[in-house]
């Protein structure tokens, strides 16, 4: 069977000869070229949208670039088939234009495959090897599937686009709504509530329910989609934050002394008094906990499905009211008057990381649903973008006439800071870029100062909480479209939310998992691996695992004298030393290369670089 | 101004009558599916837990003989039926879906002692105390008709154990000698010895048909291949071996049960090291026998349980016992792979399922959700609380304080053997590995 061929080689392999005797097979809108040899052909031109997958194109530029993954599902069946062509044939001798599978993108398969080809396999035992090999050959296939499922999809992204030098910043809902059909406009209203203060705002997980609270006391939760009222009520306090529990039939609400939970009616569920004078509210769907950060410096974490509070730290930075959570390893981001932003998690008492962000205190923190990149704002007026894989680096930093006080990031990447009366939403270039901050993508301005921010799950929809009540924006491209059925489903019936209610109850996280990498319980712990190594060694008095000395196989017709034994031992020993030099060498070599400084001139400090 | 705002039409996605099945899109990315890792580990625990609530693995005794029930046989073509054989000489033919017993034939004078089916199913054989071999007819007599054996062999010695051949009218048995005997004659057409011994049980090798091995009270287990009139070579153990059982899928692995409360599991062409050690038994292994899919067996012991072993894993996957059962003595893993039977000490025969968790009859979209919570389960098998859980086995008394006994010996021993390489000049005590320490020699 053939393979595909090595990088790095002109020479168009075995496969693309055999391809350029034969008629190439082609699409009917394309002209007719006469074939040429692998690398000249012309071809269709080579945008983003061609970048796929068919090996039978001799197109290898690009392929062999790639890692394995790509093009490995195909590769093998193809050349048995362009054998013999004849056998492709079917009754009528007509030939089958696309033979194989449907081409995959590259960028999808690598969307869904959780594997890093460039890690090595660890030197193991032939039995684990094989396994592993096994195990990854199963994901890449699974990977290649799920890819391959993209095409079901039936929802495309929004989108909006000026024409020729128009700024998207300068069009205003108005145009937005004239110009969209019926359903999508009636997606944008304007409650009028001046008379309870500015609003918190949160919605549902499904996107489906609106919750919002005003600071003179109003609560009211509503299916914003429908406009049905749920249930209004007026707490009598203040209420500093209103969020939903893992379904909408259960809004807390943080209100001036205490927290309360309340029902879809607007029944008083719970009263919890151990979290008192509460500022924000978060909630991680994924571990049924909610994060509450109050006045007293305290951050708490409350189990809601069994009640209990699970971890209370004291984040000794006093008033905490920045919060956030990272959706993406349901670490909670505080922001502090000191200018830091600490990353905390109710499995330790200390914070998992602390960022300088900002000269001035900390206004407001998002963190996008890829967990990769995080907004602040600050009090020195400054709107920045970290990295947060690793680096905790600003990626872009942009000063704002007036500083932004609040940040949220939508599904797709859009950011959107409230300014004042305000509203400012950047884009990025793509769905995992970070957004850019040179040019708007849309501004509005409010009737009031702006008091919460929160883009709509699965629409394109912005909420704006402000003193004048609520606003509801039209934001293209800000939702995802494709929603997952068992995930969360905006049109589920009341069997359905039953029933992944006992689901997700069934395999809630526990809270000791919450770490900065959530994949790391997949991975090999090694020290103590090592350590119970090395206490077996210990208590057994010799090593298990050692390789036993080499053993020379007897001989027949005397070519198994002690001489020749002797040899043949040595032979093999002197071998194993040098691979161990030869190891060893090229260790020292590593290092020599890491401590040289890349491109500078010799500094005199060198010597003291380990 | 190009504008496309999302807009999903509900008839796309809300079923259209209450007969219909509720539509469900889904999307498979990742970034939709936070926590992949730390909630399937959860699904892993949970359905950990809920295997070990489920597993009750016992079905049904079935009850009737009037004597201990000292060999059993599988109906080569109907997976119901079921021979045993008791202490008394009595021969009982059970129906299992009926659990009932269909057929009493009062077949010797004394035990019988062994009991097997020809490949055809249409007849069985049976050896007892009173030195016959008889065949019998699988359907019962007429009515009005005598219970009468086919053909009645007088020989000249004990027999011990019988064998059929798979594929031709052939069976062996042995006693003092395996014999070899044809159908059609009353004589054997070879006897074959090897040392003067009484031989426990002799087993066809079921893909290769012309092998058997044989195993013997001195300690030895033999191998001999039919069209040769001397035996193939011999392995020696530390202790006896009462039974030997051939691996259905591997023709050349079969596995013995000891005396010394192990199981070996030999590969013919290198008898010198077994190819896995079995130890999870306290007390003598009685009994062995492979399921039809070769990956596992079950064995059978004096200590009134049983196990189940993976053939590549030197301890057990599980263990079955009840108050009621005493010392097993034979055990069978049925056809369809799904259930064991075991036949002990107090008169009775019990059927369990080899799964203990296992559902029987199950729709397809429990088998589904059955795979899946199999695959979970195998992918963190290995993290410790998930380990914990599914290895946690509620065992008797006598077998619990058992382990916790030999378990001191052991480590006793082991210590001892860890002084002496340390006080001696290295290299002169060897480290004998487990594997090897049981083997005394091999002979060919």
């Amino acid at each position: 069977m053939e393979t595909a061929p090595k990088p790095g080689k002109d020479v168009p392999p075995k496969k693309d000869k055999l391809q350029t005797k034969r008629k190439k097979p082609r699409r009917y809108w394309e002209e007719e070229t006469v074939p040429t040899t692998a690398g000249a052909s012309p071809g269709p031109p080579r945008n983003k949208k061609n970048r796929e997958l068919r090996p039978q194109r001799p197109k290898n530029a690009y392929i062999l670039k790639k890692s394995r993954i790509s093009k490995k599902p195909q590769v093998p069946k193809k050349p048995r088939e362009w054998k013999n062509p004849e056998s492709q044939r079917g009754l009528s001798g007509a030939q089958d234009p696309f033979p194989g599978p449907a081409p995959v993108p590259v960028e999808v398969v690598q969307k869904f495959c959780g594997i890093d080809k460039s890690r090595k396999l660890p030197h193991s035992k032939a039995k684990t090897r094989s396994r592993l090999e096994v195990a990854e050959a199963e994901e890449e296939e699974t990977s290649i599937k799920a890819a391959r499922s993209e095409l079901l999809l039936a929802e495309e992204p929004g989108f909006l686009e000026g024409e020729d030098g128009e700024d998207t910043a300068k069009i205003c809902q108005a145009d937005i709504v004239e110009a969209v059909d019926i359903a999508s406009a009636a997606k944008h209203f304007d409650l009028n509530l001046r008379q309870f203060g500015p609003y918190r705002l949160n919605y549902s997980r499904t996107g489906r329910h609106l919750a919002f609270g005003g600071r003179r006391g109003h609560v009211a939760a509503l299916d914003w989609v429908t406009k049905k009222l749920m249930c209004e009520i007026n707490v009598m306090e203040a209420v500093r934050d209103i969020r939903f529990l893992h379904s909408e039939a259960l809004p807390a609400v943080a209100q001036n002394r205490w927290l309360h939970i309340y029902d879809n009616q607007g029944i008083e569920l719970h009263c919890i008094r151990r979290c008192d004078r509460v500022t924000r509210l978060e909630f991680l769907p994924f571990h049924f906990l909610l994060a509450t950060a109050s006045e007293t410096g305290f951050l708490t974490y409350l189990d809601v499905s069994v009640g209990k509070i699970v971890a209370a730290l004291n984040a000794r930075a006093g008033r905490l009211d920045v919060m956030s959570q990272n959706p993406y390893n349901a670490v909670i981001h505080l922001g502090h008057s000191n200018g830091t932003v600490s990353l905390w998690s109710p499995a330790m008492k200390e914070p998992l990381a602390k960022i300088l962000c900002h000269r001035g205190g900390v206004r407001a923190v998002a963190v996008d649903s890829t967990g990769t990149y995080m907004a602040t704002s600050g009090l020195d007026h400054q709107l920045k973008i970290f990295d947060l894989r690793g680096t905790y680096q600003p990626l872009s930093t942009r000063t704002l006439p007036h500083g932004a006080g609040h940040l949220a990031f939508s599904q797709r990447g859009l950011l959107v800071a409230g300014m004042g009366d305000v509203v400012n939403i950047w884009a990025g270039q793509g769905k995992a870029s970070p957004p850019s901050l040179e040019q708007p993508y849309l501004t509005h301005r409010l009737s009031g100062p702006v008091h919460g921010l929160q883009f709509c799950p699965f629409e394109d929809v912005l909420g704006v909480g402000h003193t004048g009540g609520i606003t509801s924006m039209l934001v293209p491209g800000a939702g995802e479209p494709n929603f997952d059925g068992l995930e969360s489903n905006p049109y589920r019936s009341r069997k359905q939310r039953q029933e992944w209610e006992v689901k997700a109850l069934l395999e809630k996280v526990p809270a000791e998992l919450i770490c900065l990498d959530p994949r790391a319980l997949a991975k090999v712990d090694v020290i103590s691996l090592e350590q119970g190594k090395k206490e077996q060694i210990e208590r057994l008095g010799y090593d298990p695992q050692a390789k036993a000395p080499f053993q020379p196989k007897p001989k027949q017709k005397g070519r198994s004298s002690t001489a020749s034994l002797v040899k043949r031992k040595r032979k093999v020993m002197d071998e194993e030393h040098r691979d161990k030099v030869r190891q060893s060498l090229q260790q020292q070599h590593h290092k020599e290369a890491k401590a040289k400084p890349t491109g500078a001139r010799p500094s005199a400090l060198d010597r003291f670089v380990r | 101004m190009k504008v496309k705002m999302l807009s999903r039409n509900p008839d796309n996605y809300v079923r259209e009558t209450k007969l219909d099945l509720q539509r469900v899109p889904r999307n498979y990315d990742p970034a939709l599916h936070p926590f992949e890792v730390p909630r399937e580990y959860i699904r892993a625990l949970n359905a950990t837990k809920l295997e070990r609530v489920f597993a009750k693995p016992f079905l049904a005794s079935l009850d009737g003989h009037r004597d201990g029930v000292n060999c059993l046989a599988k109906h080569p073509e109907k997976l119901a039926t079921v021979l045993s054989g008791a202490c008394d000489g009595e021969v009982r033919i059970w129906n299992l879906t009926q659990r009932n017993c269909i057929r009493t034939i009062q077949a010797h004078e004394g035990f019988v002692r062994g009991i097997c089916t020809r490949f055809c199913g249409t007849s069985f054989f049976t050896v007892g105390d009173d030195k016959t071999v008889k065949q019998w007819k699988m359907d019962g007599p007429g009515y009005g008709d005598e219970e009468e054996p086919l053909h009645t062999i007088l020989g000249k010695t004990v027999y011990t154990g019988i064998d059929h051949h798979w594929k031709e009218a052939v069976f062996a048995t042995c006693g003092q000698q395996v014999d070899i005997w044809d159908e059609q004659r009353t004589n054997p057409i070879c006897s074959m010895t090897w040392g003067f011994d009484s031989i426990s049980s002799v087993k066809f090798n079921p893909i290769e048909t012309f092998l058997l091995g044989s195993c013997a009270s001195d300690r030895n287990i033999v191998l001999y291949d039919m069209r040769q009139a001397t035996p193939l070579k011999k392995v020696i153990l530390d202790m006896r071996t009462n039974t030997i059982c051939w691996n259905p899928m591997e023709a050349f692995i079969f596995t013995a049960a000891n005396e010394d409360y192990n199981l070996y599991t030999f590969d013919m062409r290198a008898l010198d090291t077994p190819v896995m050690v079995h130890m999870d038994h306290v007390s003598a292994v009685l009994d062995v026998d492979y399921s039809p899919t070769g990956k596992e067996f079950v064995s059978a012991s004096f200590d009134k349980s049983i196990r189940i072993f993976p053939v590549d894993k030197s301890r057990s996957r599980e263990v079955y016992h009840t108050k009621r059962m005493q010392h097993v003595i034979c055990v069978k893993w049925t056809s369809d792979s799904k259930y064991i039977m075991c036949g002990s000490d107090e008169m009775n025969i019990r059927l369990w399922k080899a799964n203990a968790s296992e559902k029987l009859g199950l729709t397809s979209r429990e088998k589904a959700a059955k795979d899946y919570n199999q695959k979970l389960k195998e992918k963190f098998q290995h993290y410790p609380h998930i380990k914990r859980i599914a290895r946690h086995r509620h065992l008797p008394k006598s077998i619990y304080s058992q382990i916790q006994e030999q378990r001191i010996m052991k480590e006793a021993r082991r210590r001892k053997e860890v002084n002496r390489i340390k006080h001696s000049k290295p290299g002169s005590v060897p480290l004998v590995s487990e594997k090897k320490k049981h083997v005394v020699a091999v002979v060919k």
